[in-house]
């Protein structure tokens, strides 16, 4: 059982737990994740882990609230227990001064970017941050961001705050500004897919942490599987980043759709008890 | 440690062979396990087998002519004391019959039901000499293990005074719980670690509910329990504490146990699309994470037409599994014969009592989806069998042209798992084989790290319950034994 210290709404539906877990504080590194699940009867669902405190024994989740198990998580309050968390699980990011790194992520997404961005400005890298959204209110840790990046470029698809556009014009902006050696994307599959698109068609490698299906999340069931340069790879044990240019974003869309009716199902149910 | 002679002779034991003349023994048939209608079975999670009656064990018991050199104990993994228990089931002795099996081993309910007995400690029997069917050994176990867990009165194993020496056990599977129960005897401070949410590793989310009820492996877990084990959830050796941190922590010797890891795949086209998925996968959703039940956050798809792919029990669980969840198709896809088949006999009857379709000498090659990217077909190749390859058996090969295209809408790929990758990518200083497995000393199961002994599948590769605690065992003594020089 791992305690909730403290919980934040970054928005209606994108909130912030601090959690006790002193042995994950101590041993996670950028890149890492967890899988958490809440009741005795609850799914094991995959979240990266944003960020840790070692001297308060406690990481920092961030879940947007889109299913049953992500709103169950989301309705615990400061003071209750998390049911089931284990980890840290997964590949480190690999951190090295590449130079100028593009972190360009998406809604819930820049949450993990954060400990990501912090090691890359902490190996010498000049960090630029696009933080997109589809509107405003749905831009989170702008601050934070702000903090640790050289420069932040917000987009939004409504035009509502910052600049008005898709991540992709965003960070094609910077691309033509300047030489970029770097890029790192985590969000949606599809916003992925469409960063990895254009960043190939600039030659500018990319790594994309990946948020697929898993149900162990420890290398035993295969749930997690993508293809990455024509080879399946498992992104619990392989991953989550992989050079984005090599995965098959619409096979990893096709397989991350596989339960979206009984979801949905379940998801109804859900709202009628609640 | 038991003087296997001098206890034949003792006087009850010699009175009890006196009662039955060798030949009238041996004239008696063997019994039968009552079992579930298959009908009704196949539509229930219930255990299949019901278990013999108290009537019924005596009655197999006297069938085992106590022999002076009893060949079925050679056929254990870990040596269990046949001839002891069972003529105390002879007797009706019962509780005392349980004692005997919980010497040696940890879990004798799940030995009951899940080892391989005919290919074990039954195909020793001095019946199969003869040439008639064996002592019901397995069933007897079953018997005197679930009669003591039912009465009430179970006994917990005698354990040495505390010797104060920490052990830590990776993972909680069969070969773990066998380890740590032999430690916990000798007094050391046993701490098993698993990586998911509950004890058991494959007991848990592998062997399914109908072969091997939850609450069974349970008690045996509280009788661990109750001899000092303790077990730790949701912490993983290598990332949530590595070896250094045990070593800090006081441990002076670590088992590795870590099982299976990574399902293999065919690496054919159409593997990745949505419906196709791995043994593991299925299995733990549906016995882990007890999907199909209303009340589980985790979904399962319910396939109508589901096809496995392997001949293993892995793939004879997961096809038994489809059909009780409701599929009016459930078959097995494998590409040798049934004489092949690495699968227990007992399994392959229940699936084909129980409706299962086996699809055999035919090899998936491409698997074919709607436009949502969900598998409707699959592509079969007729195989026959041609010369015999390095395991002995006849291997499959192609007959040219020879396809055939099945409707499907969930297909299981049950073709092996290589093993747990965590410990050997995350532990400097070990040998590892090009298999992924750790390299032991095959008499100690000692590895390269001399505090660091391994056993079960990490060791195997992919093997059986009773194996991975024969390997618990061993390692547990040939621990003490590094410890103590």
């Amino acid at each position: 059982m791992n305690k909730i210290v403290s919980k934040e709404y970054f928005s209606e539906n994108v909130i912030k737990f601090e959690v006790e877990a002193p042995l994950i504080a101590r041993s996670r590194k950028a890149g890492h994740f967890v899988m958490v699940k809440v009741g005795a009867k609850g799914e094991r669902i995959p979240l990266t882990i944003a960020d840790a405190d070692t001297s308060k024994g406690t990481i920092t989740l961030v879940v947007q609230r889109m299913g049953v198990s992500s709103s169950k998580l989301a309705q615990l309050n400061e003071g209750d227990e998390i049911t089931d968390l284990v980890g840290p699980l997964g590949q480190a990011t690999h951190i090295e001064n590449f130079g100028t790194v593009v972190c360009a992520c998406g809604g819930v997404g820049t949450a993990p970017m954060l400990p990501i961005v912090a090691a890359l400005k902490a190996a010498g890298n000049r960090v630029i941050t696009v933080l997109a959204a589809r509107t405003q209110n749905l831009i989170i840790l702008e601050e934070q961001m702000k903090q640790l990046s050289d420069e932040v470029v917000v987009m939004t698809d409504d035009g509502s705050y910052g600049n008005n556009g898709l991540i992709t014009k965003g960070v094609e902006d910077i691309i033509n500004r300047e030489k970029v050696d770097m890029c790192v994307t985590i969000g949606p599959a599809v916003m992925m897919k469409f960063v990895s698109e254009l960043t190939k068609k600039y030659d500018v490698p990319t790594v994309a942490s990946l948020n697929t299906i898993m149900v162990d999340g420890t290398g035993m069931c295969g749930a997690c599987r993508v293809s990455v340069g024509g080879k399946t790879k498992f992104v619990c044990v392989d991953g989550p980043e992989f050079d984005a240019h090599q995965v098959d974003f619409d096979e990893m869309l096709m397989r991350l759709g596989g339960y979206r009716d009984i979801e949905r199902e379940e998801m109804e149910r859900f709202t009628c008890k609640n | 440690m038991r003087n296997i002679k001098e206890e034949r002779n003792e006087a009850w034991r010699a009175d009890l062979r006196a009662q039955i003349k060798v030949k009238e023994r041996m004239m008696a048939p063997r019994i039968h396990m009552p079992e579930q209608d298959a009908l009704e079975r196949s539509r229930n999670n219930k255990e299949v087998n019901l278990g013999l009656t108290a009537e019924q064990a005596m009655t197999e018991a006297k069938r085992c002519i106590d022999c002076p050199d009893p060949t079925c104990m050679k056929g254990c993994p870990v040596s269990i004391y046949i001839p002891g228990f069972i003529k105390q089931i002879e007797t009706g002795n019962f509780l005392e019959a349980a004692k005997v099996l919980k010497e040696t081993s940890a879990l004798p309910a799940v030995c009951g039901r899940v080892c391989p007995q005919e290919k074990q400690c039954e195909a020793e029997c001095i019946y199969v000499r003869s040439g008639k069917e064996p002592v019901a050994i397995g069933h007897l176990e079953r018997f005197a293990a679930d009669y003591e867990r039912e009465s009430g009165h179970i006994s917990v194993p005698e354990v040495a005074p505390a010797n104060g020496i920490k052990i830590a056990v990776v993972g909680s599977g069969p070969a773990g719980l066998s380890f740590a129960g032999d430690m916990a005897k000798m007094g050391y401070d046993v701490t098993v670690f698993e990586a998911l949410h509950e004890i058991g590793g494959v007991l848990k989310y592998g062997i399914p509910e109908f072969r091997l009820p939850n609450n069974i492996v349970d008690v045996e877990i509280d009788n661990l329990r109750a001899m000092g084990v303790k077990f730790i959830t949701n912490c993983i050796i290598g990332k949530t504490l590595t070896i250094d941190d045990l070593k800090e922590d006081g441990y002076k010797g670590i088992f590795v146990g870590s099982g299976a890891g990574l399902p293999r795949f065919m690496s054919i086209r159409g593997e990745n699309l949505v419906g196709v998925m791995s043994s593991n996968e299925y299995l733990t959703r549906v016995n882990l994470m007890d999907a199909a039940s209303e009340e589980s956050d985790t979904p399962v798809f319910l396939g109508r037409k589901v096809a496995v792919i392997g001949g293993g029990n892995t793939a004879m669980d997961s096809v038994r599994t489809a059909i009780r969840l409701g599929a009016e198709r459930a078959m097995i896809v494998y590409r040798r014969s049934e004489d092949e088949m690495p699968a227990r006999k007992e399994e392959i009857k229940h699936a084909k009592e129980e409706g299962i379709e086996f699809m055999n000498l035919r090899s998936p090659i491409e698997f074919i989806g709607n436009a949502q990217g969900r598998v409707t077909h699959m592509v079969l190749q007729v195989m026959e069998l041609g010369e015999p390859d390095a395991s002995g058996r006849r291997s499959p090969v192609e007959v040219p042209g020879q396809t055939e295209t099945i409707e499907v809408d969930e297909v299981i790929v049950s073709v092996g798992v290589s093993p747990n990758p965590l410990i050997p990518s995350t532990v400097g200083g070990l040998t590892i084989s090009k298999w992924g497995t750790i390299e032991v000393n095959q008499d100690t199961m000692q590895s390269d790290i001399p505090m660091l002994f391994a056993g079960g599948d990490i060791v195997r590769g992919g093997a059986t319950v009773i194996l991975a605690m024969g390997d618990g065992r061993k390692a547990a003594e040939n621990m003490n034994r590094w410890i103590r020089k």
